[in-house]
């Protein structure tokens, strides 16, 4: 009886086991950061593209505007892709477009803005990377909408064809 | 009192030195403890990408200012979350995984005294 008892019990264990082990199976384990919305911005200083001027942060974001905070770079294959919704976007005259040049060469950045065309009303350097990081950012692109110095969505990656109709739909 | 300078200045740089390779140290053990979200299952340390880079930058620029360790993990827990600590704080979401050892510990104690030291006697 006590043999019985113990068997079912390891039988019963290793069943408990397969069943978590099968379930994990189809799990990804690739983390990403909790999109962490209504936080405050951070403050940063930056220097002006195309110029030696020196700027932070809350000289760039006022109150009662929206702004789009994009992290970009030439070299960075998904930015090209994205950048035709940048261009539509930029259309919008309630909106303002912060790009965030990230760890770019200069002159290549400038080819790419020549051949693409220039969506940003303000495009600010981040040489080492910092600056992203300051915004919790881990990659290029990733976008954020900012409205009264908080940040009320993220986007990892590129803007796609749905995220588009989402930030139209927040800045409207 | 001129051997005493050049004792002052043998000192001093000695003791920057030293000063520096603490200060190394601790970029280290920070760096080593963080994990590189771009290529996940590397620490910050071992890494090479873009963003392991930049930290690398910014927990040597954290230093500088004078945060300490914990200043410097709360930052980043702030920024990304609890993940990308390899060491996680004791904390409701993570008490299970710090208390299992000591459970299976205790367990396995039990069993073994039942097996061994109770049939004895």
């Amino acid at each position: 009886m006590k043999l019985k008892i113990n068997s079912s019990l390891l039988v019963l264990f290793f069943l408990v086991i397969f069943i978590l082990f099968y379930k994990s199976l189809k799990n990804t384990n690739v983390y990403t950061p909790e999109v962490s919305v209504e936080k405050d911005i951070p403050f940063f200083n930056s220097i002006i593209f195309n110029s030696e001027d020196k700027i932070n942060s809350n000289e760039v974001f006022k109150n009662n505007q929206f702004y789009i905070f994009n992290i970009w770079a030439s070299w960075c294959v998904p930015c090209r892709k994205e950048h035709s919704y940048l261009m539509q976007l930029s259309k919008k005259r309630n909106l303002k477009i912060i790009g965030l040049n990230y760890k770019d060469d200069t002159r290549k950045a400038k080819k790419f803005l020549n051949e693409l065309k220039n969506p940003f009303d303000m495009i600010l350097l981040d040489k080492d990377g910092t600056i992203a990081i300051e915004w919790g950012a881990y990659g290029v692109p990733e976008t954020f909408i900012v409205f009264n110095k908080k940040i009320i969505k993220k986007i990892i990656g590129p803007i796609t064809d749905q995220t588009l109709i989402e930030i139209e739909n927040l800045t409207k | 009192m001129k051997y005493l300078k050049y004792f002052l200045i043998g000192l001093f740089v000695f003791n920057s030195n030293l000063a520096s390779a603490q200060e190394i140290n601790l970029h280290t053990k920070i760096t080593k403890n963080l994990r590189c979200l771009i290529c996940q299952g590397q620490s910050v340390y071992d890494s090479d990408s873009e963003f392991a880079n930049s930290l690398k930058i910014l927990v040597n620029q954290k230093l500088k200012d004078g945060d300490n360790e914990e200043q410097i993990y709360d930052y980043l827990k702030n920024k990304y979350g609890e993940w990308i600590l390899y060491d996680p704080k004791f904390n409701k979401k993570t008490y299970f995984l710090w208390l299992l050892p000591i459970l299976m510990f205790i367990i396995g104690g039990a069993i073994i005294r039942k097996l061994f030291y109770l049939k004895k006697n």
